[in-house]
């Protein structure tokens, strides 16, 4: 019994121990984002709160938290406040098996990526509910759309992530880190790697492809009936994803926890910091695509989607396959 | 050829790269920010800002009340009343303006022959009612004595062009 609740305090213990870092590097991220946006438009950004403006997003959270929470009369009232919710939480499940380094993580299950792949697919479930329980043509509008988007999308994530599962052989994150120890397979796999950027901003809904909440046509999209703290889990939920996102294209393309090369200087640094490090260049890349390009028109979005996306992954999946059994490099 | 050119340049997203380039430079070039209440641009001399009645420097009101402001204010801003004082001079005994009909159009400061009434450079005066912006007499003549060494200056820095 006691190592039960031992063990169960060491579980909780890690679960903190993922959960907090994330919140709190989403409100870094929120004011990075707003900095990197300012900087390339020539501005400052925000500045005044704390050095450097640096709890800007805790003041905004601490007015979110104070505002009213506005129900639409006509909305389905349990559904509208489950949907944030169930956003927030499935962008906090996947953190389960994300290896932050060799030995740290929660759950090293061997379906790792099968577990994330499944996770993010739900995550279309969150902006669905949002749309349908507001009751109101936008928010249905901007579910509509990123329903079929984030779907469209996935399909091509997913022949990506079968390419690189063809080069380890197995379904586990860790597996699939230490398999790059030689070789990260952004080097191999470019193609694949840009590929699984792109797709991965229009799974996270990020410009370019922020078509679900597309201020110039849906107001805000899915969220445009939701108000306080229910927006501010929408809000918190999509950077999350965000770091979702850019720690799964570090643990598939760049080498997790592995240093660059593997020389004196570079080897003695945790592996936590490597991947912190690699972490937050993807995220810069997600902010400085949104501060570059105009947002795709819908047909544009789903052309790019099914047209170009899925054939050339297609083939490329069958390129590696090939190179592998060929040379004799397919993995037991 | 051309058409190889065109598949090259999208497959390796070249024009993307340009612009990804292009943000990137003005990523790191210097930064065109005020930090405005501690830092403020520049004004002209001519900024027509908050309104002031002037004096002269022995202390008596400039404004003789010809009513010419009242006369030529398109948005029927300014209202003067006027009585002889004893010594036989015109002097005004009300002068308000209304300064949330106020459109800054600087016409009073143009018609005024003794440069009475001025926009001088203040635009910091917001208020948290609005009666605090329907303005008198005596909140104008402060507001001179407030600003003049300043207004004097812009007067005639500006003089060689009216």
């Amino acid at each position: 019994m006691t190592s039960l609740s031992f063990e169960l305090t060491i579980g909780i213990l890690k679960i903190f121990s993922f959960v907090v870092p994330v919140l709190v590097s989403v409100a870094l991220l929120v004011y990075l984002e707003r900095k990197v946006l300012g900087a390339v438009q020539l501005r400052k950004g925000p500045n005044v709160v704390g050095p450097f403006g640096i709890l800007q997003s805790f003041a905004d959270v601490l007015k979110l938290l104070t505002k009213e929470n506005l129900l639409p009369s006509s909305s389905n009232k349990f559904l509208f406040i489950f949907a944030p919710m169930l956003t927030l939480i499935l962008s906090l499940i996947a953190w389960a098996v994300i290896p932050i380094s060799s030995t740290y993580v929660i759950a090293n299950i061997n379906i790792g990526i099968l577990y994330l792949f499944a996770v993010s697919s739900f995550g279309v479930y969150g902006v669905i509910i949002a749309g349908w329980a507001s009751n109101s043509k936008y928010p249905f509008l901007g579910a509509l759309r990123s329903a079929a988007q984030m779907i469209s999308y996935e399909v091509s994530i997913g022949f990506v992530i079968i390419t690189v599962l063809i080069c380890v052989g197995s379904l586990n994150l860790i597996d699939i880190v230490e398999s790059q120890k030689n070789m990260w397979f952004a080097i191999p796999l470019l193609p694949m790697f840009v590929i699984f950027i792109i797709s991965a901003l229009a799974e996270t809904n990020r410009l370019p492809f922020d078509l679900p909440e597309d201020e110039a046509t849906l107001v805000a999209g899915f969220f445009t009936e939701y108000s306080s703290i229910s927006f501010g889990l929408f809000f918190l939920a999509e950077y999350a994803n965000m770091i979702l996102m850019s720690s799964l294209t570090v643990i598939l393309f760049l080498g997790g926890w592995y240093p660059p090369i593997d020389i004196f200087p570079l080897n003695v640094i945790p592996g936590i910091f490597w991947f912190v490090i690699k972490v937050f260049l993807i995220l810069f890349v997600f902010l400085w695509v949104r501060a570059t390009f105009p947002r795709y028109r819908y047909d544009q979005l789903m052309r790019l989607g099914w047209k170009i996306f899925l054939p050339f992954t297609l083939i490329w999946v069958v390129i590696t396959s090939a190179f592998l059994f060929y040379f004799g490099l397919l993995p037991n | 050829m051309t058409t190889l050119i065109k598949y090259i340049k999208s497959f390796t997203l070249f024009e993307l790269m340009k612009g990804l380039k292009l943000t990137i430079t003005y990523f790191f070039k210097p930064k065109v920010t005020l930090n405005y209440p501690n830092q403020k641009g520049p004004i002209s001399p001519r900024f027509r800002g908050e309104h002031a009645l002037r004096r002269y420097p022995n202390g008596e009101e400039r404004c003789i009340a010809c009513k010419l402001c009242e006369a030529v204010c398109p948005a029927q801003a300014i209202t003067i009343e006027a009585e002889p004082k004893p010594d036989g001079s015109r002097r005004t005994t009300r002068y308000d303006i209304d300064m949330t009909k106020c459109i800054y159009c600087g016409l009073c400061e143009e018609a005024c022959p003794v440069d009475a009434i001025v926009e001088g450079p203040n635009f910091e005066y917001a208020t948290e009612t609005r009666e605090e912006l329907l303005y008198d007499k005596e909140k104008l003549l402060r507001n001179g004595d407030i600003w003049e060494k300043q207004i004097s200056e812009n007067l005639k820095r500006d003089s060689k062009y009216r």
